[in-house]
């Protein structure tokens, strides 16, 4: 699985890094999305999945 | 003066209408002992479908959006506008206005719709504006407000929970919890992080409270409101000339983003607007909710890990933002298989589409190990609650002391007895009243 982000048009809620906090965190100045590991394994992927899922601004794209 | 009391003399003579809650009262008001469960006028639209024409008191048609993926539709769609200044919101007209804009439809002209009003808005609102705009203001506040940065709020949040408990046991062996702990948290919190000082921490908590009152007058209100506004603008003219560790001063120093003062004193009665009742809410409606609940008190007792779990159900089983979220379409939208003509108002029914049963499984009963459950409490799209990280710390680390350092906490009147307030906007109880002897 690949992980994606569109940094842009983040809006810093941080849904991502409370679903899984391995694969994003949040920049310490501006709150937007870090990518931590774009390429999630194992049980990672459902991590990611969940993560997408809650995204309220829809920045995460996954490609299998 | 003499047009104020005219107005006044003319509203009686009409049907009343609370320009705060333009809906029927049974939409609203809970009935005494339910204050779990969505008013019974929502209850009774079931089955009426996900996005249904709904009518205002003031004869405007609304669309009520009661299914949670049609609620986050809304919310994500660029077509539908925060900005209630631009685009004017159904719940904004006068019944006059109403009757003005139909009798003209039936000469065959005007539109549904009059253009907005040029309301002055104020320029720090963030919450009611669009992108771009909206988006240059919100980060400028996003690294505030970063998971990792509210988790290292915990040791603080937990001293002041303590605190207020303490003082709580000083003084007997009953409380009334709103205003002497769930009130107190959030407010505490919020005045440290906009760099309040310490001495004026008691009269910040005074004037936040007013507010919150649903016994208080307009005029109380008002002028609580005015108060604020000078304590503001105060707080605002000391970060500049003697800038500290907070958020305004933070905002002071950012320079390049060139903030004017009264943007400043914009955003930070949002951020103590948004903050403060909702969160005091949350936290009184979970302790009662976990009161009347012993069974799943008793599942937190063994698992204290589920506290961060039972704050997600929490947020989904009592919607706060009762029918307060809304939306202007800014062109014609199908939503659901309803259109939804341009300019007309979606109302986002959150006690609904928290609990629509496409989405979640036996949507009706209150679980804290419900597997962490996805709900619309903070919203969705790009006005979702900035704060929702706090909020989530004060309201599982409130909990968590509560229940804790006073295991028997119990209520002194029956549940039928606690007060509900009814306005449209936001969800909870007036006071209530506890003992823990």
């Amino acid at each position: 699985m690949r992980i994606g982000v569109d940094g842009d048009a983040c809006i810093g809620a941080g849904q991502c890094v409370l679903a899984a906090p391995d694969l994003f965190d949040q920049d310490e100045d501006d709150g937007l999305v870090r990518l931590l590991e774009p390429a999630p394994t194992g049980a990672q992927e459902s991590g990611a999945r969940a993560a997408a899922a809650a995204c309220p601004a829809s920045v995460i794209t996954l490609r299998d | 003066m003499s047009m104020d009391s005219a107005q006044t003399e003319e509203a009686v003579e009409r049907p009343p209408i609370d320009f705060r809650r333009p809906v029927a009262a049974d939409m609203v008001e809970h009935p005494p002992g339910c204050p779990f469960d969505p008013a019974p006028g929502m209850v009774a639209r079931r089955g009426q479908g996900a996005v249904q024409p709904f009518q205002l008191l003031t004869g405007m048609t609304a669309y009520l959006v009661t299914g949670f993926a049609e609620s986050r539709s809304v919310l994500a769609d660029p077509r539908f506008s925060a900005d209630k200044f631009r685009n004017r919101e159904a719940t904004s007209f006068r019944p006059e206005e109403v009757a003005a804009m139909g009798a003209a439809a039936e000469r065959g002209g005007c539109p549904v719709v009059s253009p907005a009003d040029a309301a002055p808005r104020g320029d720090g609102y963030f919450i009611f504006m669009d992108p771009p705009e909206h988006t240059r203001l919100r980060r400028l506040l996003t690294g505030h407000f970063t998971v990792r940065r509210m988790q290292k709020l915990e040791s603080r949040l937990r001293e002041i929970a303590a605190e207020q408990i303490e003082a709580m046991r000083a003084a007997g062996t009953e409380a009334e919890l709103i205003r002497d702990y769930a009130l107190p948290i959030p407010s505490l919190m919020i005045s440290e992080l906009l760099g309040v000082d310490p001495d004026d921490r008691d009269h910040f908590q005074e004037f936040t409270s007013v507010g919150t009152n649903v016994e208080a007058t307009e005029e109380e209100r008002m002028a609580a409101s005015a108060v604020q506004q000078r304590f503001m603008r105060k707080l605002v003219a000391d970060k500049r000339a003697d800038p500290g560790e907070d958020i305004i001063s933070d905002l002071v120093r950012a320079t390049d983003a060139g903030l004017t003062d009264a943007q400043l004193v914009d955003i930070a009665i949002v951020l103590l607007g948004a903050g403060h009742e909702t969160t005091a809410n949350l936290l009184g409606l979970g302790a009662l909710a976990l009161m009347t609940h012993p069974d799943q008190l008793a599942a937190l007792r063994a698992d204290r890990e589920l506290f961060d779990n039972c704050v997600e159900e929490l947020l989904r089983f009592m919607s706060i933002a009762q029918l307060g979220v809304t939306r202007i379409a800014t062109e014609d939208v199908t939503l659901g298989g309803v259109e939804i003509p341009a300019g007309a108002t979606a109302i986002v029914a959150m006690p609904e589409a928290n609990r629509d049963p496409q989405h979640f499984t036996d949507p009706d009963r209150f679980d804290v190990t419900r597997p962490r459950p996805s709900h619309l409490g903070f919203g969705h799209g790009v006005h979702q609650c900035l704060g929702q990280q706090l909020a989530r710390m004060e309201l599982s680390i409130g909990l968590e002391e509560l229940f804790t350092r006073l295991p028997g906490l119990r209520l002194t009147v029956p549940l039928e007895e606690i007060q509900i307030k009814t306005e449209m906007l936001i969800f909870g109880v007036q006071s209530l009243p506890v003992t823990w002897a």
